[in-house]
Formats: C-alpha cells, structure tokens, sequence
C-alpha cells in the first residue's frame, strides 16, 4: 500500500524550508525504492513545529517535526514510514496538546487536506453547506447567518447577518460580494493559511454571500505581499470554475455566481473597506466618507457585502450544522470560534481556533508557553499595528469584543503579538505613528499631519526635551485622531500609542540628557 | 523619446485587460511585470484607452508602494519591520544588511545586484523574523542565515 506523507506548502513552513525538506524526502524515496508519494498540504497552524510533516499509518497521522533535510534520512532509518519513533516524533497530530485542545470549526480541513483536491474536500464535509444553501430561500440563509450571532471578523465586529439583509433588500441590476483579503495586520495570518491551505471554504462561502443576497459577482481583493495564497485562490477559483461550483448554474441550481482573484499594490490602507473598494475600481486607495454604506453603494456605486476571509470562510460551517451549533460556541456577544493567532516572541507560535472567552493570559502562557527568548513577557499587542498594548497585569482580561473594548483595547483581526522585557515603549509608540505616516491616505488632516507630529513629539519626550509638556501633546495628538479620522488607521493608532504611555510609564521618562537644547 | 516597443506592448495588455470592471490596477501590475517597472511612456497610452486623465493614472501610479517608477537591481530583498518581528530583533537585523549592501532602505547597490526595501507583514509571524528575496520567503532569521541570504541576493 502507498504510504502518504505530508509535507505543507503554506507560506510559514516554506519560509522554513518546506521545499527543501519534500525534495530530500522525495530523493530518499527514489534511493530507497519504497511505494510511497507526497501529498503538499496546508499547514496545521502549529508554526514553531514547521516543517511538520506527517505520516498517514494504519493508527492516524503521525507528526514529526521541525524536520530539517538533514533529518530525513534519520527518519528513514527510524521507520518514519510506519510511525517509528524519532527524535523529532509528537506522536498523533491530534493529540498534541496545543492542537487537540482546539476546537476547529473554520479551520478544520486546514492542513488535513490537500488544498486543490475537491475529492478531499467533500471526504471532509466540503460544499455541504453550499447544497444546504441551495434549497433554501435567500431570507432563510441570511436569517441562519444572523441567529449563528457571527460577527466580522476582520476588526469591526459588525453582525454579518445585518450586512447581508442590507444588501439582499437593495435593489440593484448588479450586486456584488467583495472578500477583503488585504490581511495587512502584523501578527495576522489567518487569512492567508486558509486562503493557501484550504481554499475551497472561501469559495464556498463566497457563494453563499451571493445567493443569499442576489449577488453574482464576486472578487477577492489579497494583498501583493502574499503571492502564495494568490496563486492558490487562482488555481482553487479556476478548478471551481471547471466542476461548475462557480458560473452560471451553482451546482446545478438556478443561482449564478462567479469570481475573480485581484491583487493589491502595497497599501495598508486598502484593508480598510471603502479604500478597498476605490483600489478595486482602479483609483486610489482613498477612504470614502459613510454614508453611503457599501451595502447600498459599494463596488462601482452598487450594493455590495464587503466581509472579511474569516466571515465568509465561517460561513459553510454555519450553513452544515446550523446557525444553533455555531451560536452554542462563545460567551457574551462573542458568539462561535475564533482564529486566534499567536506570534512575536513566544515559545509556541501559531494559529489556535477556539471559542470566545480564555484569558489573554491562557493564551500567552497556556498555549502560546510564554517568550521563545525565555525572559519576562513585557508586553502584549493585541489586535494588530492598531491594537493596544497590555501589561501582565491585565491578562485576566477574556478574549471577547466587549471585555476588550472596555479595557481600551481591540481584538481587532485576533492577532496577539509577544514581546518580552526587552521592548521598549516608547519606541514602538513611535513605530504606530510612523507606520500611520507612511501607510496613511491623505484624505483627512488628523491621520495625515497627526500621525507626522506623532512621531516627532515621540523623538523630543525620548531625546528628553521638555517631556512632560510632549507626553501632554502626544496625548492631545491621539485624541484629535481617535475622534477626527475617517477611518480606522488613523482612528485606531492612538491605541498602541495611549496604551504604551498609560501602562508602561517609566518607558516615557528617559534621562533628561538634553533638556530644552532647541 | 517614446520606445516603440513600449508602446506596442502596452497597447496590448491594456486591450487584453480593459474589458475587466476595475481594470487600472490589473493593468499596471501586468506592465510591471513585463518591463520591471512602470515606465512614464505607458502613462498616457493607459489614460487615452481607460478615457482617464494622465494625472489620474498618474495619480494611482504613486499612491501604491508597489509600483516602481525606474527599474529596480536584479534581486529584491524585503525586510519585514513589522511588529512581531520586531519583538524576535527585526531591527537589528535590518542594521546588519543595511551595513553588508552598503545602502539603506529604497536603495538598489552599485552594482546593480540589490534593492532593499521595508515591507510591513508577509504573515510570517510566528516564524519571524521573515524576509523575501524574489518572491521566496525566508523565515526565522538569524545573523548567519540573513548573511547567506545577502550573499544569495549579491550573485
């Protein structure tokens, strides 16, 4: 019998040498004459293990990693074929305890398939939802959505249900789901392992944005710094397109719905939804001024579903096993799962799909087993480039939108970066406002000129001079840009920036080495 | 001088694309990928097909960080500085191939070998710090592997 190995072929593990490590596997097959072939899946999120590569046995999927090329002739010797043991051994994959205590709603095919097989996906509850979709009316659809209490999952939070009935009730010639897969958070990936590891969920769940909403159009917008989820959407999108999952009769069925993959040009801002939208159209990617929504106004003036990857790739799972199951997840207003991904500096990096509701602390030390360097945790950027800085005296705080936000902070994209006591504050307040500079559109003054006097009031509070009169006007600065930007950017900066001041004090108060030298 | 075969191979991938709703980006990124860059003379040959004013595409041409206006050196190396690799060192790494090139970010070496540029987040951030040299990503870089990497870029 064939035995099946499986090398990734997410962006992570190649950036660690995946390739490398599937050509030494594949010489050693060749060398040694075994029935045996490679299988280039996603990756299964457990990032300080990549390259993980596993081995189907009669027993499961044993894991072995992080394999270097060296190691593999080792594991031929050890018997890796059948599951023998090795240095680099954790046993089954399921049983990892950082694996084994998720629970995989959205991201449950990732890194178990082979993204461009379709066969593998239907073997995995693949399209289920699509059909299920299919034999209902549109209201029952954007009605099931709704109930499952699925909010986006890009930043904002908003009910997507809500959305969706704004759209399915616009009347237009022409309406349009349009996925916003400009992931530019740091600390974010989760886009972009789905996108690469399990495709079709996209797909599917852009499909039934569509039909649920009279949509038939659809385009997902990812950024240009991930060439490799672009060609596998690509790919995916075409072979959809062939087995009639995409085109004018969706799986056989009365609905029309069809997609395009287009790539960005390098703006952060573009993520934002209405920048977005202009960056479609071929303009700048300027923010639009609310209203009008892009519910009624969106892509070329029509009404227009903008969600984020994670909404709609959550959207299947919602669709198969009922908006009660999903809602069932969760605590608060914080309904279902959440990819949540954990990156920086710490021990156990990756992607972790669990319900609403563990502290930030579990997150940190639990699961993510604290620093890699091995110091103190200092610091904890929650929510991407604008998310909030929390010190270890507030990992108490649950992962939920609204214990968050009354602790001044944002889940955002549930991006969780790690840095350890060797961080420095007031320098990273100063990245958030030069990144603000350098990303910001230009529309609106507070974005544009605060951020740039951001950075500068930063450098005088850390060359010492006067700091308690810049520590009052970076403050002022913040304010005038939480209040006064159109959109998130500029809006959002402040958090970083406040949260370091308010936390972390003493990083603020340098030795005055040149006071007042201007 | 307009170079005739810029403006022949423009004209043609605007004809292949135009028929696209939104088809600007799509375009520019194809003439990117054709000449390296986006040369001035494709501008106006872009403006007259989409029936947009030269300072539009002008305009848009600018606004993206992706779009070069010269040629760039026969590699590109993206140094991620964002923040998760920040936290495993990003910066000082960045110190040490500013000094091994002998150029700074948006620079291209004298040769001709090397543009160095910042990007913000390639979602490596677990495996940070990340860079990417020609569209292959580097992952988990130390002061050796970011030395073989410059070297790999320099040939």
């Amino acid at each position: 019998m064939t035995v099946t190995i499986f090398v990734p072929r997410d962006a992570a593990a190649l950036a660690v040498g995946a390739d490398k490590v599937a050509a030494a596997i594949e010489k050693e097959i060749a060398a040694r004459g075994v029935d045996a072939r490679i299988v280039r899946n996603g990756s299964r999120g457990m990032l300080w293990l990549e390259p993980l590569v596993e081995v189907r046995a009669d027993h499961g999927r044993i894991a072995y990693g992080p394999v270097r090329p060296s190691d593999v002739a080792s594991l031929f010797d050890a018997g890796f074929l059948e599951g023998g043991a090795h240095p680099l051994c954790h046993g089954q994959t399921h049983d990892i305890p950082f694996y084994a205590s998720q629970t995989r709603l959205t991201f449950s095919r990732c890194g178990v398939t082979d993204p461009l097989s379709l066969d593998d996906y239907r073997q995995y509850r693949g399209l289920t939802g699509l059909e299920k979709a299919i034999s209902m009316a549109p209201a029952e659809i954007v009605k099931e959505v709704t109930d499952s209490g699925l909010r986006g999952r890009g930043g904002a939070g908003f009910p997507t249900g809500i959305k969706w009935k704004t759209v399915m009730d616009a009347a237009g010639p022409q309406k349009y789901i349009v996925c916003n897969a400009d992931e530019g958070d740091s600390a974010t990936f989760a886009d972009r392992m789905i996108m690469e590891g399990d495709p079709f969920v996209l797909i599917e769940g852009m499909a039934i944005a569509g039909i649920a909403t009279g949509a038939t159009k659809g385009y997902v917008y990812i950024r240009s710094e991930y060439p490799h989820a672009i060609a596998v959407m690509d790919e995916a999108v075409r072979i959809a397109r062939q087995e009639k999952i995409l085109g004018a009769s969706v799986l056989g069925s009365a609905y029309a719905f069809d997609m395009e993959v287009r790539s960005g040009a390098g703006a952060y801002v573009c993520g934002e939804e209405t920048s977005l939208l202009n960056s479609l159209e071929g303009r700048r990617g300027i923010v639009r001024a609310k209203p009008p929504l892009p519910a009624l106004q969106g892509f070329l003036g029509r009404p227009t579903v903008v969600n984020n990857v994670m909404s709609l790739a959550s959207v299947p799972v919602i669709l198969d096993r009922g908006a009660g199951f999903y809602r069932d997840f969760g605590m608060g207003r914080s309904r279902g799962t959440i990819p949540i991904q954990i990156a920086g500096n710490v021990k156990h990096g990756g992607l972790y799909e669990v319900a609403f509701g563990l502290t930030l602390g579990e997150i940190v030390e639990k699961i993510g087993g604290g620093t890699a360097s091995g110091r103190p945790v200092k610091a904890v950027q929650v929510g991407g480039p604008l998310g909030a800085y929390f010190p270890v005296s507030m990992f108490d705080t649950p992962f939920d939108y609204e214990a968050f936000a009354a602790r001044d902070g944002l889940i955002g994209h549930a991006g969780i970066t790690v840095f350890d006591d060797t961080v420095d504050m007031l320098k990273q307040a100063r990245f958030a406002m030069e990144f603000c500079a350098i990303e910001s559109c230009g529309k609106c003054t507070p974005c544009r000129i605060g951020s740039t006097r951001g950075v500068e009031t930063a450098d005088k509070i850390a060359r010492g001079i006067e700091p308690e009169k810049n520590k009052v006007l970076l403050a002022d600065l913040c304010n005038t840009m939480k209040f006064g930007s159109l959109c998130a950017l500029g809006g959002f900066t402040p958090y970083p920036v406040m949260s370091a001041m308010t936390h972390f004090p003493e990083d603020f108060s340098p030795a005055p080495v040149v006071e007042a030298a201007e | 001088m307009p170079v005739p075969d810029i403006d022949a191979r423009t004209l043609s991938i605007v004809n292949d694309l135009k028929g696209l709703e939104g088809p600007l980006l799509p375009i520019l990124h194809e003439i990117q990928a054709e000449f390296g860059y986006v040369p001035e003379d494709c501008l106006p040959i872009i403006a007259r097909e989409l029936n947009l004013s030269r300072a539009e595409v002008h305009g848009v041409v600018t606004f993206y960080h992706d779009y070069r206006r010269h040629p760039a050196g026969r590699h590109v190396l993206k140094l991620c500085r964002a923040e998760a690799c920040q936290s495993m060192g990003s910066d000082r790494l960045a110190e040490k191939v500013k000094a091994l090139l002998g150029i700074d970010f948006h620079e291209t070496t004298g040769d001709g070998a090397v543009t160095l540029e910042p990007v913000y987040c390639l979602g490596l951030c677990s495996t940070a710090p990340a860079a990417m040299l020609d569209g292959e990503v580097h992952g988990r870089l130390d002061d050796d592997a970011i030395a073989d990497l410059v070297a790999e870029a320099r040939r």
